[in-house]
């Protein structure tokens, strides 16, 4: 039997090789079959997720939700030091200096990333906005949510604070930050499915190992994490816990 | 339980006598301090099924003026201001009591004196089928929001 692993698609492009360099070392480490499968975005992984093409995910902590609690998969590790942040960006010249001076009506340009836009949405309450009183513009990727900023086709990006560091100086300069989240509590998981419960130690015991050879510790660089992070259970549960509040 | 006593340097205060629903009293004094809210933090805490601090995270640690060794198996009242009807309390025990989440606009007294308003959500762990627990998450409010909270619990009391 063939495995199916998936990503979230929240990554950037320029991961696309490194992740398949990952399954390929996965593969040949627990001496399993496992297909890479990338979804291009939020939809069409989910679609995956409901049809039951899944059995190992390196997940959106909203994702986990569904699959922890409705799914029965199981928490292996997290990647340490790539808490999920995200930023309120708005162009260089806009007035608004505060997040409570944006006013009723704003154009919003974001992706249909889940973990994103809703800390995104609660960064915004203080300001009274909700999706009554603004005007949302889905955009496909984070380079499209910058690119609305600066032809002032939107008034408010979100974006992650990996995809906000990673523009260019130049682009950045044209871009003013409002507010970084800091909610430190939210974050990828790395989950298994029902079928490879059997495998379930192995694979954990590979994981939190990982770093500690030179040439796996760069293939973790590569994916923008410095280890793999032992993860109980009940972490995840409480994560989930949280998140629960914040859809509310 | 016994109050914790004021830093040194804290500024005076009116004194109150809290009532809790498991029918202690505890003397806070109380200051219109206001504390803002921390700039895109969540405060984040967990207690046990009989509202026992058991884990917060630093924003809650922060916010509340004590340390988090004072914070650990205290009762979760101790952040009670004395603005706040008992009313919203109870109406919040009987709902994560009953497996339901509850929200609501709070004013939180420090341990100085004085507050900081939130928006808390308070949700049960459940944990096969049983309730283990309570994890409370609070954002930032809106000023409209908590001016409407201020006149109706004003009402309330």
């Amino acid at each position: 039997m063939t495995f199916n692993f998936t990503v979230s698609p929240s990554f950037p492009n320029e991961r696309i090789s490194d992740w398949y360099i990952f399954n390929t070392w996965l593969q040949r480490q627990l001496g399993l079959p496992i297909h890479l499968e990338l979804h291009d975005d939020f939809g069409t992984q989910r679609q995956a997720i409901a049809e039951g093409r899944v059995d190992m995910i390196h997940a959106n902590p909203f994702d986990a939700s569904l699959l922890v609690r409705e799914k029965g998969f199981r928490a292996i590790a997290r990647p340490e030091g790539s808490p999920d942040e995200m930023v309120i960006v708005v162009a260089a010249d806009n007035p608004a200096q505060r997040i409570p001076e944006l006013p009723a009506g704003i154009r919003l340009a974001c992706t249909d990333d889940p973990c994103v836009n809703t800390l995104g949405r609660i960064l915004l309450e203080p300001a009274n906005l909700d999706t009554g009183n603004i005007q949302e513009l889905g955009r496909e990727t984070y380079i499209q949510v910058t690119k609305a900023l600066l032809r002032g086709d939107a008034d408010v990006g979100f974006l992650p604070v990996e995809a906000f560091n990673g523009l260019s100086p130049l682009v950045r300069r044209d871009l003013r930050v409002l507010v970084t989240s800091q909610i430190q509590v939210i974050h990828h998981v790395f989950l298994i499915g029902p079928a490879l419960l059997p495998h379930a130690e192995a694979i954990t015991r590979l994981f939190l190992s990982m770093h500690q050879t030179e040439k796996e510790r760069a293939m973790l660089t590569a994916l923008g994490a410095s280890r793999w992070q032992a993860l109980r259970q009940e972490d995840v549960e409480f994560m989930i816990d949280i998140l629960s509040t914040l859809t509310s | 339980m016994e109050d914790m006593p004021p830093s040194p340097g804290a500024p005076a205060g009116a004194t109150h006598v809290l009532t809790h629903a498991d029918g202690t009293t505890r003397q806070v004094r109380v200051t219109d301090i206001e504390t803002p809210y921390p700039l895109g933090k969540l405060i984040v805490s967990r207690t046990d099924t009989r509202g026992i601090i058991t884990q917060c995270n630093p924003s809650f640690v922060d916010m509340s003026g004590y340390t988090a060794d004072e914070l650990i198996g205290q009762p979760h009242y101790i952040l009670r201001h004395p603005d706040m009807p008992a009313a919203a309390f109870r109406d919040l025990w009987n709902s994560v009591q009953a497996g339901r989440q509850w929200n609501g606009y709070v004013k939180n007294l420090r341990k100085d004196g004085g507050h900081y308003w939130v928006y808390a959500t308070v949700v049960p762990n459940i944990r096969d089928g049983r309730i283990v627990g309570y994890t409370s998450v609070r954002r930032e409010p809106s000023r409209d929001r908590v001016a409407a909270a201020e006149a109706q619990y004003r009402e309330m009391r």
